[in-house]
């Protein structure tokens, strides 16, 4: 059943890629900000673009990216943290919307890479492929600042900004529905360490040189 | 002092500062002691896997913090216990209300209840149930301690014994 949405209003929306997006994104980055990875292809096309110190990639617990994310954004207000969430993941966990529209964090960014589908598993559809709008669910949570990129032009300009004020920000991209090339390895520990080193909050011993 | 400011006490003592939640009855004093603390951050989740995210990332942040839920929202968390603090050795502090047991009324909290203590120890994540005022202060303080030091979740379960838990009013 399709009903009327932001989405059917909205100008022809480009179906572009995830990598190519991920891409655009990591190099529009000047302050350290901090990325949350979500699970799957998400955070394996983060890693396939470059490895950055600030990069926390999610090996499991779907759903839970964007709740890192705040949290890791309302420790460290002052610098910029990304969420780059799948559709299926975040149709997982929409409450998390409703506490960041609550909290409206001005640090906190959530890129959202819609396919429509839950690729990883085997391209079974979500209900974003019909239904569901996730810029008209974030702006119903509180998130105002909730945007589809139409194209590729108009996520560079999304992104040409400081992320560490003026959020919280929701950007949707729909996306084809290309594997990453890669996958990120599979250390959860290591992972967790390296990026707190890379937003300053590592342990640090003798260990250390 | 009441067991809810002690707790909250060796809380700070311990600088736990960023607090998510579910609410409860029984933890409403705490909650409440959160609220009105200006050295607590609250953060109302909407679910309890939701908050051990928030606490997850607060900790890499730099900011120590706790879940607070009870029993039933409990059985919401294994799957981030198991698959993101556990694995990736994350000090998070669980605080959890025990609900079915010592007088419940409620046969589903009954069976939720007695899934807490088997999933803990299966995926070998420490847990204390705090029944006793007396030696809860050392308990907690020790306990966190070893969190933060070992970088591994603790759970701290509130026994009705130490909270007087919800009575069931015919």
């Amino acid at each position: 059943m399709a009903t009327k949405n932001d989405l059917a209003s909205q100008p022809a929306l480009k179906v572009m890629n995830r990598r190519d997006l991920s891409k655009r994104l990591v190099a529009k980055l000047k302050r350290d900000e901090a990325i949350i990875g979500g699970i799957g292809n998400t955070n394996f096309d983060l890693w396939a673009v470059g490895h950055r110190p600030q990069n926390f990639y999610m090996l499991g617990s779907m759903g839970i990216t964007v709740p890192i994310a705040l949290g890791v954004a309302l420790a460290q207000p002052d610098r910029g943290v990304i969420a780059i969430e799948g559709d299926g993941s975040l149709l997982m966990s929409l409450g998390c919307l409703a506490t960041i529209g609550m909290l409206q964090p001005r640090n906190l960014t959530i890129v959202v890479m819609d396919n429509g589908m839950y690729e990883i598993t085997g391209r079974q559809k979500t209900a974003t492929h019909a239904t569901s709008d996730i810029v008209a669910i974030a702006r119903g949570a509180g998130i105002e600042n909730s945007v589809w990129a139409r194209d590729e032009a108009h996520f560079d300009q999304l992104i040409d900004r400081r992320f560490d004020e003026g959020g919280p920000h929701l950007i949707a991209v729909k996306i084809d529905d290309e594997h990453a090339t890669e996958q990120t390895p599979r250390d959860p520990a290591l992972i967790r360490q390296r990026f707190m080193q890379g937003i300053g909050t590592g342990r640090k011993s003798a260990l250390d040189g | 002092m009441s067991w809810y400011d002690n707790f909250l006490g060796v809380m700070k003592d311990n600088e736990v500062r960023l607090v998510s939640y579910v609410p409860d009855n029984v933890i409403t004093p705490l909650l409440k002691g959160v609220t009105s603390d200006n050295y607590f951050m609250s953060v109302g989740a909407t679910r309890e896997d939701e908050a051990v995210g928030i606490v997850t990332g607060a900790w890499m942040g730099g900011v120590r913090g706790a879940v607070m839920m009870q029993t039933s929202g409990f059985a919401v968390i294994p799957n981030v216990l198991a698959s993101l603090v556990v694995p990736s050795q994350v000090p998070a502090v669980l605080v959890v209300s025990e609900r079915g047991a010592l007088g419940e009324f409620n046969i589903g909290q009954v069976l939720v209840s007695r899934t807490m203590r088997p999933t803990l120890d299966a995926i070998a994540v420490t847990h204390h149930t705090l029944d006793n005022p007396d030696t809860m202060n050392f308990v907690v303080d020790r306990a966190l301690k070893q969190a933060f030091a070992t970088l591994s979740p603790v759970v701290f379960i509130l026994s009705p014994l130490l909270t007087g838990g919800k009575v069931f009013k015919a």
